[in-house]
């Protein structure tokens, strides 16, 4: 059942990415490229994404659990230090590069796109490199 | 351009839907880079590595089996193969450090207002609009 419903999670999130165009790095930055003709869509997309999410957090909450069982992640941390304002300035250079962040690279990738699967390389890559080196990572 | 806003709102709440049933359902964050990186790297805290890889399987083969039935969504690139290996090389290692990217922070951090979370999307969306600014008005290209 875990199984299934992380497939079908997959699936639905790879569906939205291509709905709403994020599969596509050009559209990224237009949004980011806020000097030029700017693009909003990618706000909207991220508006829309909150609304079942803030929905979900919600139910989540109250002494109930997920439908497979277990528990809801705990509470946010509230740690703000060097290395989350660090990692994520390192990510925000490597998606104004190209315009790919994890997830539309992955979705790019399942289309067959070429250059998704260098950039996707080259990401798992950096992630080995980190993992061999580095702590565990706290949650968001 | 109406339309491109509408899809945009479309898509995006079939994102958010994804993401709430990964939570109701498996109680898991559908944070991309946390679960590529924790399932691949096999992190000691990572429950499931089988759930990770069916999600993985659902964001791939997707897309695949939709460019199979329609037309396979089109994809514009401009930036060189060196620029594509730096940007993925520094994608992969910041989201780690960071401990999570669009979809972690700005959807499922952001929604239960996480004071990480807003903290890192700010950052990240400020620092990739002035790489955008930089390599596109300032230097000609990168």
């Amino acid at each position: 059942m875990r199984q299934l419903i992380a497939l079908v999670s997959g699936a639905l999130f790879a569906l939205g990415l291509i709905v709403s165009d994020m599969v596509n790095p050009a559209r990224v930055l237009g949004f980011l490229d806020v000097a030029g003709a700017w693009d909003p869509t990618l706000a909207f997309v991220m508006g829309g994404a909150l609304v079942p999410m803030a929905i979900a957090w919600r139910l989540a909450t109250g002494g109930s659990h997920p439908l497979v069982g277990g528990d809801f992640p705990g509470r946010a941390s509230p740690v703000i230090d060097t290395r989350l304002i660090g990692g994520a300035a390192l990510f925000g250079a490597g998606w104004g590069l190209v315009g790919f962040c994890p997830g539309p690279a992955l979705t790019a990738l399942g289309t067959g796109n070429a250059e998704a699967m260098v950039f996707t390389a080259a990401m798992i890559t950096g992630m080995f490199g980190y993992a061999l080196t580095a702590p565990s990572p706290r949650g968001i | 351009m109406i339309q491109d806003w509408f899809f945009g709102l479309i898509g995006g709440l079939m994102i958010g839907a994804a993401s709430a049933l990964l939570l109701l359902g498996n109680g898991r964050i559908a944070g991309i880079s946390g679960i590529l990186g924790g399932t691949l790297t096999g992190l000691p805290q990572m429950r499931g590595i089988a759930e990770g890889l069916a999600f993985l399987a659902g964001l791939i083969g997707f897309p695949a089996l939709y460019s199979l039935a329609f037309e396979a969504p089109t994809i514009t690139v401009t930036t060189s193969v060196a620029t594509l290996l730096l940007g993925g090389l520094i994608v992969g290692i910041g989201t780690r450090i960071g401990s999570g990217c669009t979809s972690g922070h700005g959807v499922c951090g952001i929604s239960r207002l996480s004071p990480r979370s807003l903290v890192a999307t700010g950052t990240f969306i400020a620092v990739a609009a002035a790489v955008v600014f930089l390599t596109r008005h300032v230097v000609a290209q990168v």
